[in-house]
């Protein structure tokens, strides 16, 4: 009974549950992670699910994909508080917290439309993490930890 | 220099900077012992937004040091007009040249150039992002004629988008001075400006009028509001005006202040100061010589060794 309660999201065979991800951002992880309805993977998405440790919560589960610490790392950025199960065969094999990456490169572009990165050129956003956002490689801006989410580059 | 190009003056150390000053000082003292420094060397030039004393004055030094300068001309009549990236463009011109100097619109330019060049690099202006070589000019003016130590110095206008305040707020942290910042609200500095200012352990003291703090300073570094930046002409002539000084204006600062601009001046400072101790402009626009003949000298050296 309880189980009916608590499983709003259906468990997994194999793959990937990210928790604790902050309310509303469940859309970005899997845009940050590349997965979309292309992508072959099932995916679960719970959204503003009660948490104990956050109030509310997200939470997204990929079946048959078991993602890589450096996959899952940037997702510090807009949920640092994410925690990162691999499932195999039903049974959490691994339980892994997301580390804040030194650098970001891709997935995040530049606010500043003046910055080359926006230009037609041959290079990629690269991104230093800072302790409390992110700050251009190239023009030097820096993006608020509560700005990143809405400066994604994921399509 | 640790480094191998001029990106931004925040990679300069005190140690880089004593570096280029007192070579530009030996070259000022005895310019003829340069004369034939880099014979044989090419410098190249590509400027992709207008510019006149940075390009002469890279142009002169080169030629002083005994080199000569490629010049890409007008971004109209170049390949950029054609659709050519500026990855592109740079990596042509390492061919032809021994080192590259680079203006560009865009912000952080110079630092995606730098990555596809094994020449050296510096940076004549990215956008509203740095301006290092001019700020080794103004430290060079302002060592000549206040010292760089235990040193008040005043940096007004639009502190916004000023490039050449953004590289000069960065580089004066490395040395014993207060620094005073004075704007319109809607042109105070940049986030990321402020936070390497902090970072660097500088207090970031601001103001909207120069009365506040005129009497104090040694130096006063004056920088143009331009009309783009305002919404209609009214709210920038009403603004602007405010940020104006002339020689009346002055009255209330000691004997000793030196004023200094990058240029080019509109109408920020008064032609009736040109002719008053105070004015030191003239004299740093003519410091680009000695200071970028000392740039081009130890950057032309590291890459020969």
């Amino acid at each position: 009974m309880t189980d009916d309660h608590q499983l709003r999201v259906s468990k997994i065979q194999n793959g990937t549950v990210i928790d604790h991800v902050a309310a509303g951002q469940a859309l970005n992880v899997l845009a940050i992670l590349g997965i979309d309805a292309t992508s072959g993977e099932a995916v679960s998405v719970g959204m503003n699910v009660p948490s104990d440790r956050l109030g509310r919560k997200d939470i997204v589960k990929v079946e048959g994909r078991e993602l890589s610490q450096s996959e899952v790392d940037v997702l510090s950025l807009i949920a640092p508080a994410a925690s990162i199960n691999i499932v195999r065969d039903y049974d959490v094999v691994e339980k892994n917290r997301v580390v804040r990456p030194d650098i970001v490169t891709g997935i995040i572009s530049c606010p500043n439309r003046n910055c080359i990165t926006n230009a037609d050129e041959p290079i990629t956003s690269r991104f230093t993490v800072l302790s409390d956002g992110v700050r251009c490689d190239y023009c030097e801006s820096i993006v608020r930890e509560d700005e990143v989410a809405a400066n994604l580059d994921v399509n | 220099m640790r480094q191998d190009h001029l990106i931004s003056a925040a990679h300069l150390s005190r140690e880089d900077i004593e570096a280029v000053l007192d070579r530009a000082a030996e070259i000022d003292d005895d310019t003829a012992a340069f004369r034939q420094r880099h014979a044989g060397k090419v410098l190249g030039l590509c400027f992709f937004e207008p510019s006149t004393r940075t390009r002469m004055s890279f142009d002169t030094a080169m030629k002083r040091l005994g080199g000569q300068t490629v010049d890409m001309g007008p971004v109209e009549s170049s390949s950029v007009k054609k659709g050519e990236t500026l990855a592109d463009t740079v990596r042509v011109v390492e061919g032809y040249a021994d080192a590259l100097v680079l203006r560009h619109p865009s912000e952080g330019a110079a630092t995606m150039a730098a990555e596809f060049v094994d020449i050296p690099l510096v940076n004549a202006g990215d956008g509203a992002g740095q301006h290092p070589s001019q700020t080794l000019l103004d430290l060079y003016t302002i060592r000549e004629n206040a010292g760089l130590d235990d040193l008040t110095i005043g940096i007004m206008g639009d502190l916004k988008y000023g490039r050449t305040v953004h590289s000069l707020a960065g580089a004066l942290t490395n040395f014993d001075v207060s620094q005073h910042f004075i704007s319109p609200e809607s042109l105070r500095l940049p986030r990321n400006v402020r936070y390497d200012l902090h970072a660097a352990g500088a207090q970031v003291k601001e103001h909207t009028q120069l009365d506040d703090v005129l009497p104090e300073l040694d130096v006063l570094y004056v920088t143009r509001i331009q009309r783009e930046r305002f919404p209609d002409e009214n709210e920038y002539r009403k603004v602007a005006g405010q940020y104006q000084i002339d020689a009346e204006t002055l009255e209330a600062a000691t004997d000793d202040l030196t004023v200094m601009h990058p240029l080019p001046r509109v109408d920020e400072i008064s032609p009736d100061i040109d002719d008053t101790d105070h004015a030191t402009y003239f004299e740093q626009a003519h410091n680009g010589i000695p200071v970028r003949m000392a740039l081009l000298d130890i950057l032309l050296s590291q890459a020969d060794d």
